[in-house]
């Protein structure tokens, strides 16, 4: 070990604790989380077994769901594209956001969160940028949906920017809904845990939505949970966009949902957050 | 005096010159200096409301002067981490206040975040991660851009000596390169107050004096040290003033010179040829030192604590005399269990009085 004085003098910081930031900017918080995204990033390029669900699940059950309830729901496996792929992408936004809380409750009991906790960076940070990372999850799923999908044989009808319009809003309900599972690995014991909440939540917003099968196909009282379901609204918003090419009022409600979803569930996170130990 | 006549009913005898200083020993830092951490009454308590709440902390005060090391000395459980992390910002303070150089901890935790870095007992970085990119992350988090990043991690690593493994996974490290990372993150933000929590728990001597080395070097560049240890000799190597926490409270405080000085400097132990000759052999000891020596649990043992090396020399030739004869004779430095004896009475993995009780009914 050689010596550790004159370049980096430990205590060479002029000592005046008054004029010392009591919090950090919002340019602080932005840059804290993208270099949070970016340990992210390293984590999972070591870590490939984190794309395996956002991979083999598209093409396997679009697939599988196409050809097992096409005939049955639509008469035919074409005419069920239209309705299944937009049902698909927002089950995949659903189950690949679920993995975020798991993930993050095994990541604060290593001791590495002890640090963060530490430092004077913005509470929010060791959140969100997991949360950014996990975005490239969202696209690779959604991407691989759409294209199993054309070659499937579907055609969209709302053309290149329908697509893309449902594309982008399948990642951001991913992205939004994730702010739920991130609270959950927050305030879990265990990681265990936070996998069987997520079971149960993710189950229960994906089959009782309008996903699968169109809702006037089902009694009238789980007609009416599918109706209010924020899934349903994401699910039909993106058929509006894929299918019609339109921004309709649907597309706004999906929209309004996921705001509404972080604007309640990201404060909640952070705040179990910081109180952790 | 109460100790001493406890100890005498269970049988056990007092250490001679055990209890005179060690009551002397409490004082605080010289007045007038600044403050690095000044903390009152801190308490901690776990678990449920009403009588099943465990008070990790019951009450500490802790005033650490500017540039100062400051020891934090006890057993396992004792609440050494748990105060440290109530002054770090990681756990909530649940009674008394505390201040790092002025700024109120619980008040504005993001000050105080500012003013330190913090070491835990087990190195607190990102497994996942290589050296390099444990460091970058961490100065990047800090404020600095990318370059700016990458050239603080390079010159930690070369000066931690840690740069032939910059780019392994930490995984692969060993115990004590690891806990060299983590001093190295601590550094990033040259806080000019370092808490170290038992930073050489599980290491090997040679990675244990690299260790202090390490350390000395931030002390001779005039960082101010809050450091935790089990190890009375680590206190007594690296700190200027020693506090002793036990079961939450704190029993002592002052100098090591101070410390020891309570518990005689060394302790002389000998091992009889003749075991029957113990109690003979006792008395030679007492009547040599004018205080009677501890019999040891194996027979034919004798723990003589001396005050001064030549007292060794007093012993041997009184038992020579006494033609009493020896297998083995060695001098030990006092353990931290010797210290906690002596200022609270029980032995450092036994917080409850029942035992001295029970021993006292069977006496």
């Amino acid at each position: 070990m050689t010596t550790l004085i004159d370049t980096h003098p430990a205590a060479a910081v002029p000592l005046t604790p008054a004029e010392l930031p009591a919090r950090p900017t919002l340019r602080d918080t932005v840059d804290q989380t993208l270099a949070m995204a970016w340990r992210s990033t390293k984590k999972m390029r070591r870590n490939p077994e984190q794309f395996f669900d956002v991979t083999i699940q598209p093409l396997l059950f679009t697939a599988m769901f196409a050809y097992i309830f096409g005939g049955a729901i639509s008469g035919s496996v074409s005419a069920y594209l239209p309705l299944i792929i937009p049902g698909i992408l927002a089950q995949t936004a659903l189950t690949s956001c679920m993995a975020m809380g798991t993930q993050l409750r095994e990541d604060m009991d290593k001791g590495v969160f002890d640090r963060f906790r530490s430092l004077p960076i913005a509470r929010i940070a060791p959140l969100a940028g997991p949360a950014l990372a996990d975005v490239i999850r969202y696209t690779i799923a959604s991407t691989l949906t759409i294209l199993v999908g054309l070659a499937m044989g579907y055609r969209p009808g709302g053309g290149v920017l329908g697509t893309l319009g449902g594309w982008l809003l399948t990642i951001v309900a991913a992205w939004s809904l994730a702010w739920i599972f991130t609270w959950l690995g927050t305030v879990a014991r265990s990681a265990q845990a936070v996998q069987g909440i997520s079971m149960l939540i993710m189950f229960p917003l994906t089959f009782l939505s309008n996903a699968f099968v169109p809702a006037e196909s089902l009694p009238g009282w789980l007609e009416a949970f599918v109706k209010v379901n924020p899934v349903s609204h994401v699910v039909t918003a993106c058929r509006d966009l894929i299918n019609e090419g339109q921004v309709t009022a649907e597309v706004g409600w999906a929209l309004l949902g996921c705001a509404a979803v972080v604007a309640i569930f990201a404060p909640l996170a952070v705040r179990s957050y910081s109180r952790k130990f | 005096m109460k100790l001493r006549q406890r100890l005498a009913e269970t049988g056990v005898k007092a250490v001679p010159g055990t209890l005179g200083p060690m009551n002397d020993i409490l004082h605080p830092p010289a007045a007038g200096r600044e403050l690095a951490v000044d903390a009152s009454s801190l308490v901690k308590s776990f678990g449920g409301p009403g009588s099943s709440t465990f008070r990790a902390v019951d009450g500490i005060d802790l005033q650490v002067a500017r540039g100062e090391v400051f020891g934090v000395l006890g057993p396992n459980g004792a609440g050494k981490t748990t105060t440290l992390s109530m002054l770090a910002t990681l756990l909530p303070i649940d009674g008394g206040r505390a201040s790092i150089f002025g700024v109120d901890v619980a008040r504005e935790p993001h000050r105080v975040r500012q003013l330190l870095g913090v070491t835990g007992q087990y190195a607190s970085v990102d497994e996942n991660l290589t050296a390099t990119e444990n460091l970058v992350l961490f100065a990047r988090l800090l404020g600095h851009r990318r370059q700016g990043a990458s050239a603080i991690a390079a010159d930690l690593l070369e000066r931690f000596g840690l740069s032939e493994a910059a780019s392994r996974q930490i995984k692969n490290f060993s115990g004590g390169m690891r806990r060299r990372l983590d001093l190295a993150a601590s550094l990033i933000a040259r806080p000019p107050l370092i808490f170290l929590d038992e930073p050489t728990t599980g290491l090997d001597p040679r990675t244990r004096s690299q260790m202090w080395d390490t350390i000395r070097e931030l002390v001779a560049q005039g960082s101010t040290i809050l450091l935790t240890t089990q190890y009375l000799d680590e206190a007594d190597q690296l700190a200027d003033r020693i506090a002793v926490i036990d079961a939450g409270r704190k029993v002592a405080e002052g100098t090591p010179e101070q410390l020891k000085s309570g518990v005689g400097s060394s302790t002389l132990h000998l091992r009889l040829a003749d075991r029957e000759q113990t109690a003979a052999a006792a008395a030679v000891v007492e009547r040599a030192l004018g205080e009677a020596p501890v019999l040891t649990p194996e027979a034919g043992g004798l723990n003589v604590p001396l005050t001064t090396a030549d007292q060794a020399g007093d012993v041997l030739i009184a038992l020579r005399q006494a033609q009493l004869s020896i297998t083995t004779a060695t001098v030990r430095q006092p353990t931290l269990d010797e210290v906690f004896l002596a200022l609270t009475g029980h032995h450092s993995d036994v917080h409850d009085d029942d035992n001295n009780d029970e021993t006292e009914e069977v006496a």
